[in-house]
């Protein structure tokens, strides 16, 4: 993974790998869902925690104080932590021969399938941090939903994830209040990134067909089933932090489909560019 | 050692117990509640381990020690697997864990406080309201949060208003 955990632990990924292979749990998921499906979907939340993981280590060395620089960093940590283990299973589902590295180094952007919101280049802090709550406020209710996944090795993950995001969600939370209800100036930062964000909230709700196929075998919750609980979460943080969600309906999608923002192909430049020059270079 | 007996697997735990976290050496892996199992399949010493955090930068290195001094104690098969579920809970550091930390000066966790993710009541749980953490330096309760993170993905940062030192605290999850 990028840059962060690797740098000691050369067997780190073959472990993790021979751990889930020896698991003991069903190989095959619950029934009528394609395996390839199935893989898509786990990118889909792989590709996400390592995007927004990336950009959020971007911060490292230079948050505007020394504990946020660390509470970024280790936020940073846990989330590329959580796309190891969605991207090696997603490897590991889909059956060509692949791992996480290959998936997260070797795809081109066109093959990525998280949200265009985590995308979004880091802005101030106050963007920063208005797209972690939004995300944060989606990903806990996913997670929460996923621990009761009619596969083992989703709900596994989900269980363990679920304690670090109900963290950054309290973080995360708590300082788009401070800031909204903060002074002139970072109320008015808030305000900006919210504006800015919001249009890009909406695909977290989209179904599409993995989706359906995701729910029809009881693996993963409708995306549209999870809006009512972020809506809730998001209109009581932002009241209190006095700000106002923008009123239009018109919202981005595409990222799910591999459609990205301009912005993909740099962070991916930055990623993968050791292992496009040197492939198989290892630490 | 090849003809000899296999250890008993209470004779691993107690070297086990032996082996420190790289982070914080003066627990051992034990005390932190990692290590979820011990068997010998046929000839192959089977260690289950579990992360603390799933990002957490020691579990490669946790690996390689526990590796290191097993074989060092002449085990030769040894494999080493990962579980996740049930899910790592601070709630598993020993008693002799938690004091131990508070020695080394970290304050130890406070059960039952971890986030929920149920921002009802956040702002005073936030503040570190519904938590009394004791300074692990004068023993004051006069403390308060500086930061929900701290110097390792599993600790948050607060100071005594008492001693005014800064201290860890081992955060709840």
């Amino acid at each position: 993974m990028p840059s962060l955990p690797d740098m000691t632990t050369p067997n780190l990924t073959a472990l993790a790998g021979q751990a889930l292979a020896d698991s003991g749990h069903v190989q095959v998921p619950a029934p009528d869902a394609g395996q390839e499906q199935f893989s898509e979907w786990l990118q889909r939340l792989g590709d996400n925690c390592l995007i927004l993981g990336h950009r959020v280590s971007e911060w490292c060395g230079h948050a505007p104080v020394l504990e946020e620089d660390i509470a970024l960093a280790n936020q940073a940590l846990d989330l590329i932590g959580q796309c190891q283990l969605w991207l090696g299973l997603a490897a590991e589902v889909e059956g060509k021969g692949r791992d996480a590295d290959a998936l997260a180094y070797l795809r081109d952007a066109g093959a990525f399938r998280n949200l265009l919101l985590v995308e979004l280049p880091n802005g101030d802090f106050g963007v920063t941090l208005m797209r972690q709550f939004l995300f944060d406020a989606f990903h806990i209710e996913l997670l929460r939903a996923l621990k009761t996944s009619s596969d083992n090795r989703v709900a596994d993950i989900a269980a363990k994830a679920e304690k670090e995001v109900a963290y950054h969600l309290e973080r995360s939370a708590d300082l788009v209040i401070r800031l909204g209800d903060g002074t002139d100036e970072s109320h008015q930062r808030m305000q900006a990134a919210l504006t800015k964000l919001w249009s890009y909230t909406g695909e977290m709700f989209l179904d599409d067909a993995v989706d359906q196929a995701m729910a029809d075998a009881g693996i993963a919750p409708l995306p549209s089933s999870l809006q009512p609980a972020w809506d809730k979460t998001v209109a009581a943080v932002l009241d209190e932090a006095t700000l106002a969600a923008p009123t239009g309906a018109w919202q981005h999608k595409g990222g799910k489909k591999g459609i990205h923002t301009e912005h993909l192909g740099y962070i991916l430049a930055e990623m993968q560019f050791l292992q496009r020059a040197y492939p198989g270079a290892k630490w | 050692m090849a003809t000899t007996t296999l250890p008993h697997t209470d004779q691993i735990w107690e070297w086990l117990s032996q082996v420190p976290d790289p982070e914080i050496p003066v627990i051992s892996l034990t005390d932190l509640g990692i290590i979820r199992d011990v068997q010998w399949q046929g000839d192959t010493l089977v260690v289950t381990v579990t992360p603390t955090y799933s990002g957490c930068p020691a579990t490669g290195i946790i690996n390689l020690d526990i590796e290191s001094a097993l074989r060092a104690h002449g085990i030769q098969k040894l494999e080493l697997k990962r579980q996740l579920s049930p899910a790592w809970t601070t709630e598993w550091i020993t008693a002799e864990g938690r004091e131990k930390l508070r020695a080394y000066g970290i304050a130890p966790p406070v059960d039952g406080t971890a986030a929920d993710g149920v921002l009802a009541g956040r702002v005073s749980r936030l503040m570190g309201n519904n938590l009394t953490i004791q300074c692990p330096r004068c023993g004051s309760t006069h403390t308060q949060k500086v930061s929900q993170f701290g110097s390792t993905p599993c600790k948050a940062s607060y100071r005594c208003a008492d001693c005014l030192e800064p201290f860890d605290y081992f955060k709840c999850i």
